[in-house]
Formats: structure tokens, C-alpha cells, sequence
């Protein structure tokens, strides 16, 4: 039995930036080389598991996708004092940095540092008294200038430098629980099915550069050619700051999300499943993008039939985000018992649209 | 100058390194310096003569001196208090309102972890993710009335009137330290250590030792006040820790030169000696003998920048028919944040440079023109 808790504080204390996803795949990979009966890795650095079914010759294929990478920070300048200036990966509010710890990653090991806030009489007139943007953010590694220069270089990455901190009520807070907490699901539901029998074959990928480029979602259902993708993501869970259409109860399950990058019938087929296994749920919907690995993996190939099934957490892309285990574990068994159900005809059956009926 | 036995300023090693940890660590907003004074008391019972609570909550330690015919009376004070954040309403399922307690840039409380009451309960503040702000929004400040402490869905046990400080566990990096409250619990470190050396040594028989480990300087150095009133000293020296914004200018020259930059103090540039901060122009007379005393014995120091801020001086100069008093700050960059950095260094160089100028001291140096 794999052990939540421990696995995911294990896989968000690791870096893994966008495009360097290397540390949290050789993670991820040991968790789940005695699940599955084959690992690989794609060209852009995705994971792929296969854990075969037990119908007969050519298997129908589910993909479950949820990516490992993480926002941060790159090192764009060191300036003469020491400092390094910094850009954003991924999509990061400046206001959140200031006197944050952070992770330098140098060619001669990691750098723990501070995010510096430079006090007002330093920064331009027009950028007093106002949030400090990222031009003007640096990182103190508290090393001496002369050693900074010699150890780091423009392109050194910094990762968030928060520990992982576990909440009242079953939640944990850490950085990069979006998108690990899915990965951490995805494990959960191998697990699962390592007790239970299924006919079709299971492909799980820890995806790539989807907080860029969506890399990954566009890469690996191209040579698995799966039948079924499933996207498992974060969504907006209603907290302080946070209480519109585009929010959901934490705690209170996963979200089933609804919109153009999920298949009508197999939304239906997910909802029933949820509702067979008295799983809590909440139905989301989103207007045009699903901002998931979804988006990329419906138009792979002649276009894949999708799905997108999210974990509410709060304060995303802050090194606060905060999520309940119990989600996580519900999201890890809703996809075991939908995969546990698959028949091998279930494409040609229920996989159709209204009007074919 | 009285002949003194020979010895060596306390220096910074290993129980130094623990002892300041355990002070950074423990929890200790302005009001609720509990903690802190457990360990100060801990610290100081063995060493001094007598020790009382007073009626604030300040640590007052006296080491008396010996076999000396009225001694000079000198106060040594760090205040124990750091900047935090106060519960004020309970919000339920976990998440409370809340605000500040002394000097804070609001601009450094979204996305910071947090420890709650006598308990420690952890908690986050957390920011609106990104996805949802509106176009611009980022530009504009998160409001503080916005923002909540979380502690998970039914975090109970926390109640309006506990007080909250950054999760931050010190850490060394190099010749660095990262924690918080590094003001002023390196100023109690140094006066713990001053107070072990002087009963270890003996050198500093000639003085009257009065030891203030202060309350509530964060919002208006009120536990100086009392203390000062109580002890009457002849002179007063304030130990504190000073920001640091040796950092690089906007309009810096190519050369990347902040000469001119209001730095206030810099990083490895040993003790700031203060002349004029907004509440004290320090006693000619004291300022004369750290400077000269840190030359006589090599110790590096730095005249902090003329300017605003504030020390227990403020206080401690305006009691009874007033006390000569000075600060001497440790430099810290980003202090009142969730992490200050400080080198090792200008810490132990601090504690020399006060160590040798109360060796050194005598009331003849009072008795020159102010």
C-alpha cells in the first residue's frame, strides 16, 4: 500500500521546474516501478507507466495524465553586490516572493536563499509604495559576492524553498502541489488496481512543461494512442480571496470538470462512477480552455476522447497551496473504480454521442 | 582606567550558534514575550546576582560589582519582543482575521507560514492564485483586510487575542543567518553572553551590571522605559539589530556603485554605532569611546547612516533626570519580514566591541564635556 502523505511531502520537496523535471521523475518512478510492468521515458522527459489489462490480445488503452512540473524562478543577472536578479516559470504573482525561501540550482550544488524585497528609497520613483515587480526582486544567497559569482550562473534555476507543512483537518500545505497531488492521485489508483482486475490497459504519464508549453499533454498520447485520456489537475478551491463559479468546497471531493475539453459521455460515464463508489463531487465548468493537460491531449493525433477530473486547492501557484489528503485519495479510487469498470466494448458502447444514439 | 585582568571578548561558537537559534525560534510578539523569557531567565539565573520580572514582563538580571567602592552604574538593554501578527476575529472552518503587531511591510505577509499561539499551531497566509486575479490586479497591493490566516478546515483552539509569527526555523548558510525576530534576539544572545564572561572572567568587577531584557519595543520601547526607571543608571547602552539596505540601487552607476545609496548600515561592516536616530542623539562621550575603543583593539565598526528608526535609547536617555545612552546594532538586511539575513561575523564583532568598551569604562569617560 503506497502511503500518501509521506509519498507527496517526498514529491514537493523536490525541484522539478518546468523543462527540468528530472528530480521529481526519478521520484515518481521508483513509486511506481513495483505498480506497473513497464517504465519509459519520452523524448521531452515525460514518464509513462504501462500496467497491462487482463483482456485478450490487442487491449483498449486509458491514459491518465497528471503533470509533475512546477513554477519558479530562473536567475537572469547577478548583480555586484551578490544578489541575483530573477524571472518567473509558470505563471508567478510577484506579490507572493518577498522574504520567501527559495533553492538556487547551481552546477556545484543547491544555494538556499531569500527573496529581497529592496526598500522603496532603492527602486524607481514610480515603483514606490506599490507592489515590488519582478525586475526589481532579487535573491540573497547570503554568500559573500566573489562566491556567488563563481558558483552561479544566468539560467540557474530556483525552485520555491517552503517546506511542506501539514494542516488541521487532514490538509497539507506545500509548493507545487499543483500538479504533484495528482501524480500522488494517479499513484494512489495503480495501487489500487495492483488488488483489483481490469481488461484494459493502463497508461499513467507524470507529464512535462505543462505549466508552459503544455509539452507533455501534446507528446505523450501520440505514440500510446490511447482510447481514453484523463487529465487529473488542481482547481480553485472557495477560500479567502477565492469564492466564485470557479471554485470549489475543499475537502468535499474531487470536481468533475464540464466544458469543450471533456467528452459528454465520458463526463456521464466518470459522474456515474462517482456516484456507484459514493464518492463526493462537485461538478466545475469552464468556458473555453480547461488550463489542464487536457487541452493538449484532445487534439493529439486523429483527437482523443477526454476527460478532466481536478482537486480542489487553495492559493495555486503560491508556496502556500493547501489541499485535503482525503481528495487526493478519493481522485486516486474514483479513477481505479471507473478503470475496474471498463468493459472492452465500452468505446463502441458508450462512448458515443447523443445524436448516435 | 582601572587596571583590568587580561581576557578576550566572548566570542561566537557552537553554544553561541544554539543558544541564538533557540531564542529566533521561540515565539515572541510585542505583549506576549513569554517565551523568550523563559529562555533569558534560564540563561541569566546562574549568572547574575539577582533577577526579577518587573511589572511589564521585562527580565531585569544585576551582576554587581566587586570589591570596588561605588561602582558605575551602566545598563545593558536588548528588547526580547519581535513584530508579529495579532488574531483578532474567528472566522471559522480554520480561518481567522488578523493584524499587525509593530513595524511590517504588508507587501511581505501573502504566501508565508505562519505558527499560531502558546501551541504553535501552523498556518499559511495564503494569495488569491494568480488565474483569478484581473488584468492589473498585480500591481496593486493585496490588501491586508483581505488577507487570512488558515489553519486547515476545523482548526480550532485559536482564539481572537493569540498572537502569530512567521514559521521560519533559523537556518546558517555560509558566514550567513536566515531566521526571524534576528531583532532583537541576537541583542539578547549578546547580553547573555556579556553577563556569562563577566562571571566566567571577572573583568567586568568594576561596573555595576544592570541587565534589561526589555518587552513591548517594537511598539513604542515601553518596557525600556520602566526598566531604566528602575535600575537609575549612570549610562546606558542598547543592543539591537539595525536593517541593512546595502542592496543594489535602481540608478546605480555601471559599475553597480551604491556609495550613495541610503544603505543605513551594510552587511560585513561589523557594529553600527548610532548618532542620531528619530528618537536619540546618542552621548558624544560613549560614541567617542566605542570608536576609539573598536580601534584600539581592531574591531571593525560602522557609524549607522543618520536617520529614522528607533531603539530602547529613545526611552532609556529621557528617564528620571536622564541617562547617557547609545545603541549598537547588529546589521540585518529584510528584518521585520519572515527572513532577515545576517552574517556571523558583524554579530561577533558586535559582542567584542561592547565586551572591550565596558572593560575599558569608567566614569571618567562621563566626566568629560558632553
Amino acid at each position: 500500500m503506497i502511503e500518501l502523505k509521506p509519498f507527496l511531502k517526498q514529491l514537493i520537496s523536490l525541484p522539478g521546474l518546468s523543462g527540468h523535471e528530472g528530480p521529481a521523475r526519478e521520484a515518481i518512478a521508483a513509486a511506481w516501478k513495483p505498480l506497473v510492468d513497464d517504465l519509459s521515458v519520452s523524448p521531452l522527459g515525460s514518464l509513462h507507466a504501462l500496467k497491462r489489462g487482463s483482456g485478450p490480445g490487442e487491449r483498449p488503452r486509458i491514459l491518465l495524465a497528471a503533470h509533475m512540473d512546477a513554477i519558479g524562478l530562473i536567475v537572469t543577472n547577478i548583480t555586484p553586490e551578490g544578489l541575483l536578479g530573477i524571472t518567473e516559470i509558470g505563471g508567478v504573482d510577484p506579490r507572493i516572493l518577498p522574504a520567501m525561501p527559495v533553492m538556487v540550482h547551481t552546477r556545484s550544488g543547491d544555494l538556499p536563499g531569500v527573496v529581497a524585497q529592496p526598500p522603496d528609497r532603492l527602486l524607481p520613483p514610480n515603483a514606490r509604495s506599490k507592489p515590488v515587480q519582478l525586475e526589481h526582486l532579487l535573491v540573497d544567497t547570503g554568500l559573500p559576492p566573489d562566491e556567488v559569482h563563481r558558483r552561479v550562473r544566468a539560467g540557474d534555476l530556483v525552485s520555491f524553498g517552503t517546506e511542506p507543512l501539514e494542516l488541521a483537518g487532514d490538509t497539507l500545505v506545500g509548493h507545487s502541489l499543483d500538479d504533484r497531488a495528482a501524480v500522488a492521485a494517479v499513484t494512489v489508483c495503480l495501487d489500487e488496481l495492483s488488488r483489483r482486475a481490469h481488461v484494459w490497459d493502463v497508461w499513467a504519464a507524470a507529464t512535462v512543461q505543462e505549466e508552459e508549453t503544455l509539452g507533455g499533454a501534446f507528446t505523450s498520447p501520440y505514440a500510446i494512442r490511447p482510447q481514453i485520456a484523463v487529465a487529473i489537475d488542481v482547481t480553485h478551491a472557495k477560500g479567502p480571496g477565492a469564492s466564485d463559479w470557479r471554485t470549489a468546497p475543499l475537502g468535499k471531493g474531487f470536481t468533475l470538470d464540464w466544458g469543450p475539453n471533456t467528452h459528454p459521455a465520458l463526463f456521464n460515464a466518470f459522474k456515474e462512477t462517482a456516484e456507484r463508489a459514493e464518492l463526493p463531487y462537485t461538478v466545475t465548468v469552464y468556458p473555453s480552455g480547461s488550463g489542464t493537460d487536457a487541452m493538449g491531449m484532445q487534439i493529439v493525433n486523429e483527437g482523443i476522447p477526454t476527460m478532466v477530473v481536478s482537486i480542489p486547492l487553495r492559493y495555486m501557484h503560491t508556496p502556500v497551496e493547501l489541499i485535503s489528503l482525503k481528495d487526493i485519495a478519493r481522485t486516486g479510487r474514483l479513477l481505479a473504480e471507473f478503470i475496474a469498470g471498463l468493459e472492452l466494448d465500452f468505446v463502441e458502447k458508450k462512448l458515443r454521442w447523443e445524436e448516435e444514439a | 582606567m582601572t587596571e583590568q585582568p587580561h581576557t578576550t571578548p566572548p566570542a561566537v561558537g557552537a553554544e553561541q550558534l544554539a543558544l541564538l537559534e533557540r531564542l529566533c525560534n521561540a515565539s515572541g510578539v510585542s505583549g506576549d514575550e513569554g517565551e523568550v523569557r523563559k529562555i533569558v531567565l534560564e540563561q541569566v539565573r546562574p549568572l547574575a546576582d539577582e533577577v526579577q520580572i518587573d511589572a511589564l514582563g521585562s527580565v531585569l538580571a544585576v551582576r554587581h560589582a566587586r570589591g570596588v567602592e561605588a561602582p558605575l552604574r551602566v545598563m545593558l538593554d536588548a528588547h526580547m519582543d519581535e513584530v508579529g501578527l495579532l488574531i483578532v476575529s474567528d472566522e471559522e472552518n480554520g480561518l481567522y482575521r488578523f493584524v499587525k503587531v509593530g513595524g511590517m511591510d504588508d507587501r511581505a505577509l501573502p504566501g508565508k507560514t505562519v505558527l499560531v499561539g502558546k501551541d504553535h499551531i501552523p498556518g499559511v497566509i495564503g494569495a488569491k492564485a494568480i488565474h483569478l486575479t484581473e488584468p492589473g490586479e498585480t500591481e496593486n497591493k493585496i490588501s491586508l483586510d483581505t488577507l487570512r490566516i488558515d489553519v486547515g478546515p476545523n482548526g480550532g483552539k485559536i482564539k481572537p487575542g493569540d498572537r502569530a509569527t512567521f514559521a521560519t526555523r533559523f537556518r546558517q548558510v555560509g558566514p550567513s543567518i536566515f531566521c526571524k525576530a534576528f531583532d532583537n534576539r541576537v541583542g539578547c544572545a549578546i547580553l547573555i553572553e556579556t553577563l556569562r564572561a563577566a562571571a566566567q572572567s571577572g573583568a567586568l568587577d568594576h561596573l555595576e551590571l544592570l541587565v534589561a531584557f526589555t518587552v513591548q519595543e517594537e511598539i513604542g520601547a515601553r518596557g525600556a522605559r520602566a526598566a531604566a526607571y528602575r535600575f537609575d543608571p549612570e549610562a546606558a547602552f542598547a543592543i539591537d539589530s539595525t536593517p541593512a539596505s546595502d542592496l543594489p540601487r535602481y540608478d546605480a552607476r555601471e559599475d553597480g556603485a551604491i556609495e550613495d545609496a541610503g544603505y543605513n548600515v551594510r552587511l560585513d561592516h561589523g557594529p553600527a554605532i548610532y548618532l542620531v536616530d528619530s528618537g536619540t542623539l546618542s552621548d558624544p562621550r560613549l560614541a567617542r569611546h566605542l570608536m576609539d575603543t573598536a580601534g584600539r583593539h581592531g574591531i571593525p565598526y560602522q557609524v549607522r547612516q543618520p536617520g529614522a528608526g528607533g531603539t530602547d535609547a529613545g526611552s532609556i536617555h529621557r528617564v528620571r533626570a536622564g541617562v547617557p545612552s547609545i545603541s549598537i546594532s547588529v546589521p540585518a538586511r529584510y528584518l521585520h519580514t519572515a527572513a532577515a539575513v545576517a552574517r556571523r561575523a558583524d554579530w561577533e564583532h558586535t559582542q567584542a566591541l561592547l565586551w572591550q568598551a565596558l572593560v575599558e569604562l569608567d566614569r571618567g569617560i562621563l566626566a568629560q564635556p558632553r
